[in-house]
This record gives C-alpha cells, structure tokens and sequence, in this order.
C-alpha cells in the first residue's frame, strides 16, 4: 500500500443488534481517489458498515475517520464531504425525478436557480430528461437507480458511499450503473463499493475487502486475492447442456474435482498446468462433446470466497441485520 | 458468475459520454443551506405530495365529511330540536375532527419515509438536524389547513352561519391547527416506533377515534353517565371544540383557549424532542 492520504481510514469497529454482532472488528484502509470493494453476502455486515461510516449509526467500539474527521466527534464534517447511495433507491418515490434532484439541491445550499440548472444537467446527463416529470414510484429500477446516483452527486462529493448499486438490476442497467461508477473515479471521487457480486467488485474495485459474519476475512487487489487461492480453473461452456454429466466424468478423470457452473452448459476444474488442460479439452473432443468455448483463467472471485469461507457467497441464509436498519 | 470469456453485454450509453462528464466534474460546494432554508424546503416537499397524492388528503376527509352528513341529517333532529340548530353545534366539533384526523398522516409519512429509505439519505445530508421534521410538520399544516377549510365550506353550503363571521371561523381555525401542530409530534414519535404505515395509521386511529367520540364534538356531556360525563369534560378534544365553537360565535371563554395553547405546549415540549431524539438515534 502505497502512503498516499487516505479517504477512510477504520479500526475495531464493532455494531452490535441485540444478540448479533453485525459487524464485529473491522479495519479499513481506503485510499483517497481509488474504488474500495466491501464484499460479502448478505447479512454479512457490509450495510452496517456503511452506516457507521456515513454517520448514519454510532459505532458500539473502535473508531474511524473519514476524510480526516473522526466519524463520531465530527460527524456533521464528515457529512459536508461525503453522499450515500442507499440499498433501497432512496428518492422519494411520491415526487418527480426533476423535484427530487432539486430538493437535494436546495438542502446542499444551492440557491433555487442553480438546484434547477443543476437537476436539469443531472437529468440530461443521466438519461432521465424525457422522465424527469414522472413520479419516481413509476420509474423503472434501473432509472431509479441511475436518479439515486445522480441524488448523490447533486453537490459533488469527496468520497461516495455505494451500498450494492446494482442489486435486483438487469444486464444493461446494470453496466449504465457501471459505466457511471467509471465515470466518476475518473473524475476523482472516491468510492466505498458494497456488494454482494463478486464480477461487480472484480470489475471496478482496486482493493477488495471480503468480509463475512462481520469481519473482514481477506483483503488485497482482486489480482492478489485470486493468486491467493493458487491454483487456475479451466472453463469449459459446452454446446449441449445434455452432454454435462459426461463432459464431467471426462474432466474428473482427467483432472480433478469438477464445479458444475450455474450455467447449465458450463464446467470449471481447478487446473495450473496449461499442457493438461489442453489435453483434457482434446479429450472432450475425442469423446464427441461439443465445446462452444473454454478459457484456463485465474479463480473467479466465487471460487475464493469459497476457499476463504468454506461455503460460497450465495449459500449463506439472509439474516435480519441488512433489514435492521 | 464464472470468467468465461463471454462477452459482456455492452450498455446502450446511459447518456451522452459528454454530458456525463461535464456533469460529474467537481462542481464547487456551495455555503450550507440554513436552518431555515432546509425547513422551508422540507415543508415544500410536504406540498409537493399533497399536489401528486391527493388521494392521501381525501382519505382523512371523507371520514368527517360523512359523519357531517349523517349526524347533521340522521340524528340531527333527534340529537337536538332540529337539523338546523344541530349543525350549528356539530359544525365546529367536526372541523375538530377533520384537522385532528389529519395528524394522524404526519406518523405515516414519516414512517413511510423511515421504511423507504430516505430517510437514510435526509440524515447524511450536512443539514441542521431537526429540518426533516419541523419541515415536514409545518407543511402538514397546509394539509390541516385544507382539512378544516373543506369542512367549513360544506358546513355553509349546508346552511351554517357562524355567528363570529370570516374573523371567528379564521380564528377558530388557527387555533385548531395550532393544536394540531402539537398533537403532530405524537404521532410522528409513533412513526418512528413502529413498524409499517399501517400499523401506525391503525394505532393513530385507535387513539384519536375513540378520543374524538368521548368528547362533546357530537353531543352535550350533560347527558352522559356522570363518570362519562367526567371524562368528557377534562378531554382537551372537548375544550378545543368548546373554544372552536365559541371563536365562531363570538362568545369564547379565554380559560378554554388558554387550555387548549397549554395542552398544545406540553405536547409539543414532550413529544417534539422525543421524536427529534429518535430520528437521531435510530439504527
């Protein structure tokens, strides 16, 4: 890590609901201008969190400072600098997308012309004009989504909270959510991404921290978190779905323990040697499957949070503390 | 999701790359908006809902415009000598009614603005902190406002004549509203305590209902069961509709008015930093 200034900077912090502690010692180093991934599954403490460092909630132990202010003594500081996109789009639904943003700008200071001028640009800017006059409860997720964030950067911020942007989003929403979050680093905010899709954190975090029941279980680069796990996996996405069960004896065979992908058509098999892995392909072929692709590539960030965790992002039950706010 | 050289999906641009760009460049952050702005523009966004929810508004009214009705004609002759002479009793007992009901809704927005989630974002916001709610409750007051002036209308088109004239019925009607700014606070500190809007829209009703009823809005106390009668007396429903009655008809008793002004100070002075302290500490 490099000792350029850091946006957040979290030791011990502790929350505690009742008999849960949902959030249990977490330490977070976050450098100012970069993505910082929090990755977890749900329930897992990333939502509380942020709530402590967005001053939404007091911290039970530990401590934190947020753009050099310490988020409980200075919390009205901290306020001054940073925006939060909720995990429930939070605009006021019974308003329009255009009223919205200007309520937002009139509460940061803006004078009445300039919050129009500015929702006006948000709107324009965000893909939201030709429905800036609905009400936002009309509003299809992914435009809700895209008014939240824009509800954000009404007043530029420093750092900006994202708690699961993408969450219950479609593909192509999804990658506008994306290409906005790329937009915005390059303009030089900072980001505290927390997600539950380990491809979205992969995909725009410079540094990942895993987190699971509350503590933060691994953290690096996304390069140095799937080296960590060693081994690479071939990928194999077969022609015929049908054909899965032998395409996985094959592999077994050849290899080792076969993953059988979500994907109907697809197989993943821990391999690091690239002359077996092609001979394994071969053999698929030689056994009459038809192979639509396959790649040998480093562990999905699936497969660490596996070998991290001993069970994988999506098996573990919801618990109640993500709802507890 | 596995790293199978797939091809992502490419985004239809979400916006013209430009028009991004120049938007997300660093804007400079302007003075803090003061108290009193960020109240203001809270309280307009309690306007702006009463403009696209109408039907909110319509809700807590046809209650008391039905019972205006059906009183006045059904037991109104009954009740008193005629309809006539009872709609001049009932009259102001329903404004009453009509603006009380409305403060029920002022728990139910807040605690529809807890469970959808803006609150989360009022509450990051670098504003003054009591801004959401005071906003909020003072824009309620256009609510009341409506409310009573709904009642009032109807009640002259049905015959009635205060004998005060405009200056008693505005009178009157202030000092309602007054009450019900007050009365606001206990609600709101209901909509952060409890679960879903509808439950505090039935735990609202609950108490104000069964509060409006034992008290003399609809008949005289005198003709209660003594313990009733009791009660009746000492409930502030009753004295504000007592002092309502008398500011419309020009013979009001300062004592009522004081009571009512004290009730309403002592509400607001517990229930106003209750709810206050709530916001604040939720987690």
């Amino acid at each position: 890590m490099t000792s350029s200034t850091l946006a957040i900077e979290a030791t011990g912090l502790v929350k505690q609901f009742g008999a849960t502690r949902a959030v249990d010692g977490v330490d977070l180093s976050v450098n100012s201008g970069s993505v910082y991934g929090v990755l977890g599954p749900n329930g897992a403490g990333k939502s509380t969190t942020i709530r402590m460092l967005a001053t939404l909630i007091r911290p039970d132990a530990g401590s934190a400072r947020v753009l050099g202010h310490d988020i409980v003594r200075d919390a009205d500081a901290v306020r001054s600098a940073v925006s939060l996109t909720g995990q429930l789009a939070s605009v006021d639904e019974d308003l329009t997308g255009r009223e919205n943003l200007i309520l937002l700008g009139r509460l940061l200071g803006l004078r009445r012309a300039q919050a129009k001028a500015r929702a006006s640009e948000l709107l324009d800017a965000f893909g939201l004009a030709d429905a800036s006059g609905r009400l936002v409860k009309n509003f299809s997720g992914g435009m809700r989504r895209r008014l939240d964030i824009a509800a954000s950067i009404v007043v530029t911020p420093e750092l900006m909270f994202l708690d699961e942007p993408t969450t219950g989003l479609d593909p192509r929403s999804r990658n506008q959510v994306w290409d906005i979050v790329r937009a915005l680093v390059a303009e030089g905010t900072t980001i505290l991404l927390c997600t539950q899709y380990l491809d979205e954190a992969d995909q725009l975090a410079d540094r990942i921290a895993v987190i699971d029941h509350g503590k933060v279980i691994a953290e690096g680069t996304p390069g140095q978190l799937k080296s960590s796990i060693g081994l690479g996996t071939l990928h194999v996405r077969l022609l015929d779905p049908d054909q899965r069960a032998e395409a996985e004896r094959v592999l077994a065979r050849e290899l080792d323990a076969v993953h059988l992908e979500a994907d109907p058509a697809a197989l993943s098999v821990p391999c690091g040697d690239a002359d077996r892995a092609a001979e394994s392909v071969a053999e698929l072929s030689h056994a009459g499957i038809g192979i639509a692709a396959f790649s040998l590539g480093q562990p999905s960030l699936d497969e660490v949070f596996l070998a991290l965790t001993g069970h994988t992002a999506e098996e573990q039950a919801p618990d109640q503390e993500e709802q507890a706010a | 999701m596995s790293s199978t050289p797939t091809s992502r999906p490419r985004a239809t641009p979400a916006a013209d790359e430009a028009l991004l760009r120049k938007a997300l460049s660093a804007t400079p952050r302007p003075p803090r908006a003061s108290p009193l702005s960020a109240t203001l523009t809270f309280g307009w966004r309690g306007m702006l809902k009463v403009k696209h929810v109408p039907e909110q508004l319509l809700d807590v009214t046809i209650t008391p415009v039905m019972f205006l009705l059906m009183f006045t004609y059904l037991f109104g002759g009954a009740i008193a000598d005629s309809t006539g002479e009872y709609l001049d009793y009932i009259l102001p007992g329903i404004l009453v009614m009509s603006v009380l009901f409305t403060t029920v809704y002022s728990g139910v927005a807040l605690n529809t603005d807890v469970t959808k989630g803006v609150v989360d974002r009022f509450r990051s916001l670098p504003i003054w902190r009591p801004a959401p709610l005071l906003g909020s409750v003072l824009g309620d007051s256009v609510r009341y406002l409506i409310a009573g002036t709904v009642i009032i209308v109807l009640g002259v088109v049905l015959g009635y004549r205060p004998g005060a004239g405009v200056g008693g019925v505005l009178a009157a009607l202030a000092l309602v509203i007054v009450f019900a700014f007050a009365l606001s606070w206990v609600f709101t500190t209901l909509g952060l305590l409890m679960r879903t809007p509808n439950a505090v829209m039935n735990a609202g009703f609950m108490g104000i209902f069964p509060l409006t009823f034992l008290s003399n809005v609809f008949v005289e106390p005198e003709t209660l069961p003594g313990a009733l009668e009791a009660f009746v007396n000492v409930n502030p429903i009753s004295i504000l509709a007592t002092a309502s009655r008398g500011l419309m008809e020009g013979n009001a008793e300062a004592a009522d008015i004081a009571v009512v002004l004290a009730t309403a100070a002592v509400l607001t002075a517990i229930f106003a930093p209750l709810t206050t302290h709530l916001y604040r500490n939720r987690s």
